[in-house]
Formats: structure tokens, sequence, C-alpha cells
């Protein structure tokens, strides 16, 4: 009998630990079930489907091993689209962030008109990318097109920026940099508000110059913003393709195929289900890679704060 | 006002200012130009003489060139199930990650932070399965489903949630409030602004989404705005720039109206969900 109360009062015990536990599992189930469902399971499911063949007809999928691997090394578009999003990265994450920074500054001092500024700045950002591509698709149409208007009045030939194969992925670059700078200057400018005046007061007894303080204390202050800013690049990089759609499909020749472009072709054209989980793999590399650069950064970045 | 000790002076701040509204006008430059192909007859798409005439007559084709109409309150219902579904669910799991002790509450927490880097945006093939499996390929739950479960709202809530003071939700629980009486009275309304900022964020964010939507839809009931204005803009060669930008306006004019009205809690909101 007392076995039996010392057991009753053990099992209270540990259930004031263990009813919450039920609660808190409870409430993070639905939200748990779609995340898992459509977040968590086909990243699993693309990993085990690039082992795979591709179902046809009749016939089912068959273990291949990494034939979709050894087929994907041989793919000269494979690497054509990879090669794309790097000079992608490079094109836009620097010249973007670089802009985004500067726009920051500008709105954030007291020049004349920085609300029609920042409204400037900031309006490419609320538009949908697929109107984004549309604006500019009409600006880079040959000789009708306001690029090569402008360039005429300097004498230049009429060009088919988006056809020719040396300048249409450049012509993609602009319109990135365009969208995103604006985006990226809200977070500059909400962490430069965040910095204490009482630092600049501090720095100009010291005598240090304005550049001086811009370098040594603004920017230093500032990379954890220039991080976030960077991770969050380097993910649209390879998420959005909504303007090659729009304006190239990918061509001339591959010559804007990134890389989330070619898995769309291959999975949705093609309905070669299996390569296209191969090519996913590669790009679920590439954003693992980035969130372990982000975690290993954010150990140091504990050093500014 | 105070302008601190390093704002520019003299022929520096003239130069700044120079430099400011260059890069402004360069930037708005583009959505200007659509604007003025928009409401000018084609003839004047690229000619720019102020006293061209203005017309409405671009937007009256477009709208009826295809079924817009439609498309809108496709988008709408659209972003409405997505934002009233994402609410619910992370406003329940950033509770449970916030204020209950559960075992693998972390392990946990670092799965939801898993979709932060891979959204479903780039798991296209996989998720397309899925819906076919369901059996809900070509509707508008199917381009929904994926978002609903917000990693970046469960976290968004989840912080703001921690910051409600202890006591608050000890007292409401001595006056007899169950645990979910004390989210819905205590918490919920504590983060008002984080639930606007979100709301506007998510609105924005599906209102633009374009490339799920369209491999999942296959009709004019289930198509968004995005996918709409693609179809009307491509498969017709005969329809002339005027009518196709006022076509594209047309389709973010909600977005930039909204944005032009609420500028301040749209650029708060995009500042509040980037600071974590």
């Amino acid at each position: 009998m007392t076995e039996l109360a010392a057991g009753t009062i053990a099992r209270r015990r540990t259930g004031r630990g263990f009813i919450p536990s039920i609660h808190g599992w409870l409430l993070l189930l639905p939200a748990a079930v779609l995340l898992v469902s459509f977040t968590h399971w086909p990243t699993a499911a693309t990993i085990i489907d690039s082992f795979f063949s591709t179902p046809k007809g009749a016939r089912p999928a068959v273990f291949v091993g990494v034939e979709n691997y050894e087929a994907m090394l041989d793919d000269p578009i494979f690497w054509r689209a990879l090669w794309n999003n790097v000079v992608y990265c490079i094109g836009t994450i620097p010249a973007s962030i670089a802009l985004a920074l500067l726009m920051a500054v500008f709105v954030n001092g007291r020049l004349a008109g920085r609300g029609f500024l920042r409204l400037a700045y900031f309006t490419p950002t609320v538009l949908p990318m697929i109107a984004v591509a549309n604006i500019w698709l009409f600006f880079f149409s040959p000789s009708y097109g306001l690029v090569d208007q402008v360039t005429a009045l300097f004498g230049a030939p009429a060009r088919n920026w988006l056809g020719d194969p040396s300048t249409a992925l450049w012509c993609i670059v602009v319109v990135t940099i365009w969208k995103e700078a604006g985006f990226f200057m809200i977070f500059y400018l909400a962490a430069l508000q965040q910095i204490s005046p009482r630092l600049a007061e501090a720095a100009a007894l010291e005598g240090a110059s304005r550049w001086y303080f811009f370098r040594r204390i603004t920017f230093p202050l500032l990379m954890p913003t220039t991080l976030f800013v960077l991770v969050n690049a380097v993910i649209n990089a390879f998420r959005l393709v909504d303007h090659i759609v729009v304006m190239t499909r990918g061509g001339p020749d591959n010559a804007t195929a990134l890389l989330l472009f070619y898995i769309y072709e291959i999975g949705f054209k093609f309905w070669d289900t299996s390569y296209a989980a191969t090519l996913t793999v590669v790009l679920l590399a590439i954003l693992a890679a980035v969130a372990i650069g982000q975690f290993l950064f954010l150990d140091r970045r504990v050093h500014y704060q | 006002m105070n302008e601190g000790p390093y704002a520019a002076t003299g022929a520096a701040r003239a130069l700044e200012t120079v430099g400011a509204w260059l890069l402004g006008i360069l930037w708005i430059l583009p959505l200007a130009y659509a604007i003025w192909t928009a409401f000018h007859p084609s003839e004047y798409a690229v000619r720019f003489v102020p006293t061209a005439p203005l017309t409405l007559e671009n937007f009256a084709h477009a709208w009826a060139a295809a079924p817009f109409a439609r498309y809108f309150f496709n988008t709408i219902v659209l972003c409405a199930m997505i934002l009233a579904a994402q609410l619910f669910l992370c406003t329940l799991a950033a509770y449970a990650f916030a204020r209950f002790e559960f075992r693998g509450r972390e392990i946990a927490f670092l799965l939801v932070l898993v979709q932060l880097m891979i959204m479903p945006d780039v798991l296209i093939v996989e998720n397309y399965r899925t819906m076919h499996t369901l059996g809900i390929l070509d509707t508008i739950l199917a381009i929904g489903l994926p978002y609903m479960g917000s990693a970046f709202g469960i976290f968004l809530l989840r912080q703001t949630f921690k910051m409600v003071p202890k006591e608050l939700d000890e007292a409401a629980r001595v006056e007899g409030a169950g645990a979910l009486e004390v989210l819905w009275k205590v918490y919920v309304p504590l983060a008002k602004p984080v639930y606007i900022a979100f709301g506007l964020v998510s609105v924005s964010y599906h209102w633009n989404n374009f490339l799920w939507p369209l491999i999942v839809t296959n009709s004019v009931e289930t198509r968004p705005l995005t996918v709409g204005l693609q179809i009307f803009a491509s498969v017709d060669q005969g329809i002339d720039w005027s009518i196709i930008t006022a076509a594209t306006l047309m389709t973010s004019a909600p977005l930039l109206v909204g944005f032009l009205l609420f500028q301040r809690q749209f650029v708060q909101s995009f500042m509040r969900a980037g600071i974590k």
C-alpha cells in the first residue's frame, strides 16, 4: 500500500514535467506537420531520388547508384548554369550591398527631399519580380527600347541586349541590382539608426576625420547587418529565377540559365525528375554551405556586441 | 535638430545631395517610364512630348483581353488563406517554443530554422510530386500549402513572446486562465506590431510569388495574378507594349498604392522583420 502511494507521488512529480511537455508538442504539432511535409521530407526525398532512375510509363524507378551524378558531371549545361550562377552572384551581390549602404547613408542624413529618396530607392522592392522583368524587357528591346534610345544619342548602333550571349546575363544582373538594393538599404538604415550619436561626438573630439570614422567605427558596427544581408543575397541568387523565365528563358544558348531555372526546365519541360533531383542536391549543398558559413561567422560576431 | 559632428557641410553636402538625387532619379526612372507608357497612347510610348494626351485605354484593353478579375480574386484568396494559416500555426508553435519546457525543444527549433535556408521555392520537384499524390494539383490550396508552416513567422513570434514579462503570464494564470487563454489575452495583444510586420511581409511575398504557382496551376480558376500576367504578356505577340505595361502596373497597383499610403509601416515592418 505504501509502495503504491509512493508510486503515485513519484508519478505526480514526473507528471509536472510531463503534462506541459505534451502541451508543448501539441501546440507545435500542426506547424511541424507542414514543415516536415514540405521542407524536411522533400529534402530527404530529393537526395533519395537522385540515386534512382526516372520512372517512365510502366517502368518503375530503379536504383542506379551515382549514375545521375556521373551524367551531371558530363553535362555541359549543368556546368554552364553553375558558372552563370557564380557570375550572377559576383555581379549582383557586392554591387547591391555597396549601393544599399550608400543609399542608407544618404537617407539617414538630413539631405533635402530624403522622403522622396527613400521612396525612390525602396519602391522596386514592392513590385513583383515578374512586373519588374516585364518593364525591363521593354527597356532592353532592340532599337525601340529605352536603353538603345539612350545609347543611340551617343551614336552607338542598335543592339539586341537580351539576345546576345555576351550581354544577356549582365542585363539580368542590372535588373536584380535595381530590385534588391533598396531592400537591403532598409536593414542598413535600421542598423545606422541604432548607432549611438555619442560615438560620433567622442570620435570628433579625438579629431578623427569623417572617412576615418566611417571606416573604423560605423562600418565595423554594421558588420552583423552586412553578414545578414550577404546571406540573404546569396540565398536569393539561388532561389529567385522569375525574371529569367520572363526575360530570356535561359537563353540565348543557355547564357542566362541559372541553376534553379535549369532544374525547372529539366523537371517540368523534360519531366526527368531524377535528374532534376540530382541538380537540386547541388543546390541544397550550396545552401547548406551558406548556412554553415553563417553559423561559423556568427560566433565571431559576438565580438561586436 | 542636431546632425552630429559628421554631417556633411558646404561643398561636400552639395555633392552628396546631388549624388543622392541622381541615384534616386535613376532608381525611380524605370517605374516612371512604365507609368508614362501605360497612360499614353502607344504612339507616345517612346516619345516624351509633354502635350501627349492621357488615356486609360491601355488599361481597358488589358482588362478586357484576359480574365484579370478572376486572377485578382485568386491572388487575394491565396494571400488571405496563407496569412490566416500562418498566423494561427506560427502563433501556437512560437508559444510552445517560448514558454513550454519539453523534451527535444532545442532540436525541434533547429529543425524549424532549416526552412530559413531551404525554402519551399527550391524544392519544386518533390513538392509537385506531393501535391500530385494528395490529388490537389491545380488548386489554390496547393500554391499555399508549402508556405503555411513558416519558420520565419515562428522565429519572429518566438522572439517577441520571449520578451513578454513572465509576471503578466503568471498574473493571468493566478486568475484561473488556461494556457490558450493566456496566449490569446496576454501574448497576442502585446505582439500586435509584430503581427502587422509579418502580415505585410507575407502578403507582399505571396502577391509577388511566381515560379511555384506557375508550376502547380494550370487553369484560369486557380492562377494568381503573376502567372496570369505572364501568360498574357508572352503568348500573344500582337499585343503592344503600352497594353502589357498597363497590365503590369495594374497587377502591382494594390501593393504599390498600399506602400505609398502606409510607407512608414511598410519600411518599419521590413526593418522589424530583418532585425532578429
